[in-house]
């Protein structure tokens, strides 16, 4: 397995090599499945939007649907505005969503088509919206394209009237619906009212019924879009993913922002609900109190199989800082670090959290791909990895310990209902990590050390 | 026509007049029934169509191990083709590309201006990191755009590093679904890589295995049937593919097409260049692997390769009797949909057949008006806007190595009896009642569920699950689910099984909660809390 990847690393200016990061309408979409009754729309050639469904029904085994405006040749030269106001209209008059989601694609965005005007002129049937964002694949991530599309259902929907709801608003980050569902347990928990936007719960994780719902009951719904504009404070979660929306909302409405790690692991987790603690005025209730303790708990009964273990994490920014610190937390060295995605936020973020438990000689890197993570293991192992699905070729070239978390995992089910946030979610990935650095002793153990009890 | 009418009902006039060209209830008493294909998806219709570079790279460049294939474009497109399609390669060397995704990542000053200095760039250390022999270059979307010339590029790098290096003009808005990419292919394979390998004696018995790209193994197990009746496997297209086969493919006596649509094109030049005959195989279903054998025996027309091709179907049938006669009792009597790229739902109905499953409906994505009506209608075909800029080249004859098998009188005799040169498309095998639909979409998906009510849809990831969730099984046509392989004697048997397993697993039982269809008496437990409750409140 990947044979070809040699030892030494070399400089590379232009050829990516595996590739730790897509291109950003995957997120656009995504984050409008999060909407309810929303038709994400994808501008551009149909081989865009194919992709991208298949890809999200890879990750959620789920139907992601997703209308296209099938640009030819001819639409590539002459703009794709008679697509788009076709693509509305059929949508609306077929598949009859209460809102058409628009992003754009490298191909609409390098012939300049202008959305604003596009949808500004367009015939929109009565109580129905359109809204879109521009996703060029060519800057940032799939995480762009995410909070980007944020940004577009902020700016057409969420206004101030003047009179606060009394609500959070609670953006999410990239995340699974199983984290989804973890946040808004905990939000409840502190009695703190919320609208958590988007919310792919109950749509991405839609129960089997007999019966196909095209729109199924989850999603953040318009009117809570429109109030967000009301909300007291947001919560952003996920640094490099949620600001952006949160300085929209600020700006648009006014609304006052605290942005915060993604709640992955203890410290992040702690932090979070003390935010929520001074925000509602409410104690952290025992409930929550407990499982902290037994997620302590459980990590000083096993820490002796987690101390020094070196650890490679990889993924989407803010899910592998919060992977990072939880790590750190458990003793390990995370010894490479690694995004896709561009930002030097993320290696600047990575480095505090390494000093900040004096973890030697770990190196961080964004804009990096899955070759050069490969490349760097060669040259210095790990006991484990930790990432999304395709550090299965590296982990089987080099026979490591390999768990899935984050996007995508595409050869696994399950996953995405279980959360990785809160201590609910770090006591999964611990007894996960657990688990397989215990399978490798047992499976190297000669007879003679196999453990009954460990 | 109730059940075209039906599904279109919902349609506005203009999308009724487009869809209800490309919808056809089978009439056995109507001959020659025409269909309208390959022609652009309506914007908005929630289509299962990919697009040209999909096809290209996807499809026919991408299962080739020792190729290094740069997609020139942003990071997108060659991570959503990394590794996801299931053909399968192995090397003894491990020099396998297919393992990985290599692309230029452009960034928003290479749109700006220009990409060619970075894909240049990224050739270099591509050759420096990995020494392919072979380098091809697909671009996506913006490169056409921006006006990047790749096969410059290409021809430069050979000259600069030695090696051979193909520029595919793939951009995904090109023609009108992933068939304008496998044209593009062919071209570039025909032209660049066909033929060029050493000159090496001619066996009698050699073939090259066309339109099989290994899915799930599928070429493996087909290779290893066509090699027990006696035949050389010069190339295969393009699964467990690799340049260094496609080289010395011209050494072959016969081609067999598997999938026509994405390779007939190679099928045809090679005919025309180097004199090779090809024929319409196709070792999907157990009675048409039989019949495939043959017609490939006929083809060379040598007893003692008759009588061989005879042993091996006998001992094959007799390897499977058992399971195949458990598995038709499980599964006849079922009715199936088909829904998949350019061919399969067309060979899948033999094996449904094989297991006494009917098939009600079956379409393609991306197939030609040929792959339906056949070959006959080829000539009829009206070129469009979209598909009249997609290449179509004729190759000159290859004096020196032009060599026919069959003489012109052994050519019109066996042309009569087996399916030389032909390929008769999928309506005539469809019967009485059942539907073809070109271009199924999702709407019309659900729609045909209700109105046909098949007990097995067969199609691609994007339906599956609304296929699951509205209750009917669903298998994956493109990946089968992850199985396979499904070619020849015994992958009908995997196939009868994993069916079997989709029909037959206890989970269907468990869909609706016992709550739903039977009353519950109500107990009294908790009843003076609610009580209490509903007093403070």
């Amino acid at each position: 397995m990947l044979d070809l990847t040699p030892k030494g690393l070399s400089e590379r200016g232009a050829l990516r090599v595996n590739p730790c990061k897509t291109c950003q309408p995957v997120g656009a979409m995504y984050a409008a499945l999060g909407v309810h009754r929303c038709m994400p729309h994808s501008h551009g050639s149909q081989g865009c939007g194919s992709y991208h469904r298949t890809f999200l029904s890879r990750h959620f085994k789920e139907p992601a649907v997703a209308s296209t405006s099938s640009f030819t040749e001819g639409a590539s030269v002459f703009g794709g505005g008679s697509n788009l106001k076709t693509g509305v209209k059929n949508v609306f008059d077929i598949y009859d969503p209460d809102i058409i989601a628009v992003h754009t694609t490298c191909l609409s965005e390098t012939i300049g088509d202008d959305l604003n005007a596009y949808i500004q002129d367009m015939e929109i049937p009565e109580g129905k919206r359109v809204v879109h964002t521009n996703t060029p694949s060519y800057v940032g991530s799939h995480v762009n394209g995410f909070f980007n599309m944020m940004c577009g259902f902020i700016k057409y929907l969420s206004e101030k009237t003047g009179v606060p709801n009394g609500r959070a608003a609670v953006f999410p980050g990239f995340v699974n619906p199983g984290d989804m569902r973890e946040l808004k347990r905990m939000l409840r928990a502190m009695g703190i009212p919320f609208t958590l936007f988007p919310d792919t719960s109950g749509v991405m994780d839609a129960p089997m019924t007999g019966s196909y719902a095209m729109y199924p009951r989850g999603g953040t719904t318009i009117p809570e879009i429109a109030a967000l504009g009301d909300c007291l404070r947001t919560i952003a979660l996920g640094v490099l993913t949620s600001e952006e929306p949160a300085n929209t909302l600020e700006r648009k409405c006014g609304v006052p922002y605290e942005l915060l790690p993604l709640p992955v692991g203890i410290e992040n987790t702690d932090r979070f609900l003390m935010t929520l603690s001074r925000l509602g005025k409410n104690e952290i209730p025992y409930e929550l109190e407990e499982a902290r303790g037994q997620l302590v708990d459980v990590i000083l009964d096993a820490h002796f199989y987690l101390y020094g273990k070196k650890i490679a994490i990889f993924g989407d920014p803010d899910t592998a800082l919060g992977l990072t610190s939880f790590a750190l937390e458990l003793g390990m060295v995370p010894k490479y670090v690694l995004t896709g995605t561009p930002g030097d936020a993320f290696t600047r973020l990575a480095e505090d959290l390494f000093s900040r438990y004096g973890a030697a000689g770990c190196v961080a890197r964004a804009s990096a791909d899955l070759f050069e993570l490969h490349q760097r293991i060669k040259n210095e192992r790990v006991d484990i990895m930790l990432g999304s699905s395709y550090g299965k070729q590296i982990a089987k070239a080099e026979d490591i310990p390999f768990i899935r978390a984050g996007f995508p995992v595409l050869d696994r089910y399950a996953h995405s209902y279980f959360p990785i946030v809160g201590y609910a979610g770090a006591m999964r990935l611990l007894e996960k990590i657990l688990s397989a650095l215990m399978d490798r002793i047992d499976r190297d153990a000669a007879d003679e050390d196999l453990e009954a009890v460990m | 026509m109730g059940t075209k009418s039906n599904v279109l009902d919902k349609y506005s006039a203009r999308v009724y007049k487009n869809r209800k060209e490309h919808i056809v209830e089978i009439d056995e008493s109507a001959p020659e029934q025409q269909i309208a294909a390959n022609t652009r998806s309506v914007p908005g219709i929630m289509t299962n169509r990919g697009c040209c570079y999909a096809g290209c790279k996807g499809v026919v460049l991408g299962p080739l191990k020792d190729v290094l294939v740069i997609t020139h474009g942003p990071i997108g497109c060659g991570f959503y083709s990394w590794g996801t399609r299931r053909n399968k390669a192995k090397t003894d060397d491990g020099r396998n590309f297919i393992q990985y995704c290599f692309s230029t990542d452009m960034q928003e000053p290479d749109i700006v201006f220009g990409g060619e200095k970075k894909l240049r760039q990224a050739i270099k250390e591509a050759v420096e990191i990995f020494k392919p022999k072979n380098v091809m270059i697909c671009s996506t979307c913006p490169v056409g755009l921006i006006g990047d010339d790749i096969h410059a590029v290409a021809a430069e790098s050979e000259k600069l590093y030695g090696i051979s290096c193909t520029a595919f003009s793939c951009e995904g808005y090109k023609g009108v679904s992933q068939s304008a990419g496998h044209h593009i292919a062919n071209n570039g394979i025909m032209r660049r890589v066909i033929g060029t390998g050493d000159a090496a004696p001619k066996t009698r018995y050699s073939i090259n295995l066309l339109g099989e790209y290994n899915i799930g193994g599928d070429g493996w197990e087909t290779e290893r049937i066509l090699r027990r009746a006696g035949y050389d496997v010069i190339a295969v297209m393009t699964g467990d593919g690799s340049a260094e086969a496609l080289s010395r493919a011209h050494l072959a006596n016969l081609n067999l097409v598997q999938c026509h649509r994405s390779i007939n094109y190679i099928a045809e030049m090679m005919k025309d260049r180097f004199g090779i005959r090809w024929l319409k195989v196709n070792f999907i279903g157990i009675e048409s692997t039989i019949a495939s054998l043959r017609e490939m025996a006929e083809f060379f027309g040598d007893s003692e390769l008759k009588l061989r091709t005879e042993d091996v179907i006998a001992d094959e049938l007799s390897e499977i009797a058992e399971e195949r006669e458990y598995y038709r009792e499980k599964l006849s009597g079922k009715t199936a949909a088909l829904y998949v790229g350019g061919s399969r739902s067309h060979h899948y109905q033999y094996l449904l057949r094989d297991f006494g499953v009917k098939t009600v409906l079956a379409g393609h994505e991306f197939a030609h008006r040929d792959d339906y009506e056949g070959r006959r209608v080829i000539p009829d075909i009206k070129e469009d806007a979209d598909n009249k800029n997609i290449e179509s080249i004729t190759v000159e004859r290859d004096d020196a190595r032009y060599s026919a098998f069959l003489t012109a009188e052994q050519y019109d005799e066996l042309r009569g009896k087996i399916q030389l040169e032909d390929y008769k498309g999928i309506i005539p095998d469809m019967q009485d009642g059942s539907v073809v639909v070109d271009d199924l979409n999702h709407y019309e998906t659900e729609a045909f569920l209700e109105v046909l009510k098949p007990d097995i849809f067969m199609s691609g990831i994007k339906d599956k699950y609304e296929l699951q969730k509205a209750g009917v099984v669903s298998r994956q046509l493109h990946s089968y689910d992850y199985s396979g392989p499904y070619a020849g004697f015994r992958g009908a048997i995997k196939f009868a099984s994993d069916l079997t397993m989709g029909l037959y697993t206890p989970a269907w039982r468990l869909v609706t909660p016992p709550w739903r269809n039977e009353p519950i008496l109500r107990g009294t437990v908790g009843y003076a809390e609610k009580t209490e409750a509903a007093q403070n409140a």
